[in-house]
């Protein structure tokens, strides 16, 4: 049974269908009690950073996702949280991962940075990256972003700078574009995130 | 390289998508669902949802269609059409859009895109701006108004001035249609497109006029689009999605195939 974590500061919808889709065992839940009980977590996250940590502390979830041992893939702003600090709102995040997350600059490119785009390099060789190639396209929509980092698994660019797009270390997972709504691709990554929960 | 993004917007009557010549003489062109569907197997990199009568007859955009497409397709979706309150941005979210667009509704009451911006978060709040040109308005400096109420209603603001007041408060991206240019299909409005991506920093989505595969490379190569939309040429197969790509992709556009 895999958990998607509901703290309000992420859009459930999407993720429950696209784990419907591939016929996964999940519920929706912000007890802490349920996630516990599962075999994996889904933590999505939309919005604000500080928004975000703020309900994540208002239910224990903060300390709670640092201290599982369960598998855990962070999606977007799931991911970003993962790491230590953001400039959005300068909010202490997580602290799983080194490093702080930036704001892409609008004087180079459009921000936010959104549409579908490819990797500058994917570590093939990670279970969460199984059959999955750098040309293969997945659907971003950010406008602040981690700088690579010892756990970057996967990294793209824009704006002038490259970012991480797959993070890993241990049971921890991230992933900075959104699998549940990347076509074929995604729905591979959602996959193999399932298996790892096995 | 991000792709430029190929968009096919569904306007929703009754339920049905339907696509008018200058927002009349509607036309039903098939199921929504069926059609989304068709569309993410195709190709296309995001969907629109236009309950176009929305905002005449007061019409709130359903919730049970956006929550039967959201289970159907794996590509995001913006839903719009006469929503004006926080709290139904929320539900049509909750159901599954991705995004929605805001038209009418941020001209009479611009703060529901700061309020929407800060509770759900930029990326989810797309300003739709409808524009149509002033031929009063010096050639060599041309000037658009918004339009809305489906195009019938002249809000005397100028077009440039309000895509960088939607900007500043927090809309994460433009959909920018020109009703000089809609159901025509001769091309995309070209001059408003670079007007408006020299103007803002926002992601640009271009629409009206679309008629061939040269007017949607043409709006990304010369109107800085970042996205194309289109309906009729879509829904009535006069431009397949597949070929469209291959095309952009010799033209040397990023694309997804």
């Amino acid at each position: 049974m895999i958990s998607i974590v509901d703290y309000r500061a992420g859009n459930t919808a999407s993720v429950s269908n696209a784990l419907k889709r591939l016929g996964a065992d999940f519920r929706i839940t912000n007890s802490i009690e349920e996630l516990e009980a599962s075999s994996g977590i889904i933590f999505p996250g939309v919005g604000h950073a500080q928004a975000a940590m703020k309900a994540l502390k208002e239910n224990g979830l903060d300390d709670w996702l640092r201290e599982t041992p369960l598998p855990v893939l962070g999606i977007c702003l799931g991911m970003q949280l993962l790491f230590e600090h953001s400039v959005e709102g300068d909010t202490d995040c997580l602290g799983l991962f080194p490093g702080k997350l930036l704001r892409f600059n609008d004087q180079s490119a459009k921000v936010p940075h959104m549409g579908w785009n490819t990797f500058d390099e994917i570590e093939e060789g990670h279970p969460l990256m199984q059959g999955i190639t750098r040309d293969d396209y997945f659907y971003y929509v950010h406008s602040f972003y981690a700088p690579p980092a010892a756990q970057t698994i996967g990294s793209c660019s824009y704006a002038g700078v490259t970012f991480t797009s797959v993070a890993a270390e241990g049971n921890k997972m991230g992933v900075q574009f959104h699998p549940e709504k990347s076509g074929d691709a995604g729905a591979r990554l959602l996959a193999n995130f399932i298996n790892l929960t096995r | 390289m991000l792709a430029k993004r190929i968009i096919p917007c569904l306007d929703i009557k009754n339920g049905r998508t339907v696509k008018g010549v200058n927002f009349l003489g509607l036309r039903d062109a098939g199921d929504p669902v069926e059609l989304a569907v068709r569309y993410s197997e195709e190709g296309a990199d995001e969907l629109v949802f236009l309950d176009i009568t929305a905002t005449n007859e007061k019409r709130k955009t359903l919730i049970e269609l956006v929550r039967e497409i959201s289970r159907n397709i794996t590509i995001p979706f913006t839903v719009g059409g006469g929503i004006k309150a926080v709290d139904e941005i929320g539900d049509l979210l909750t159901a599954g859009a991705d995004k929605v667009s805001l038209n009418s509704a941020i001209v009479v009451n611009p703060d529901l895109i700061s309020e929407s911006a800060s509770r759900f978060g930029s990326q989810c709040v797309v300003a739709a701006l409808d524009a149509r040109y002033r031929p009063e308005s010096p050639a060599d400096a041309p000037e658009w108004h918004i339009f809305t109420k489906s195009g019938t209603f002249d809000t005397g603001l100028d077009a440039l001035a309000w895509a960088r007041e939607v900007t500043e408060r927090g809309a994460g991206e433009i959909l920018l249609t020109s009703m000089d240019k809609d159901g025509t299909k001769s091309g995309y409005d070209i001059p408003l497109l670079r007007a408006v991506s020299a103007a803002v920093s926002l992601p640009l989505i271009a629409s009206g006029g679309a008629g061939t595969i040269a007017h949607c490379i043409e709006a990304i190569t010369e109107g800085t689009a970042d996205a194309v939309l289109a309906a009729s040429i879509f829904h009535f197969k006069e431009i397949e999605i597949p070929e469209l790509k291959q095309q952009m992709k010799a033209a040397g556009i990023p694309v997804r195939i």
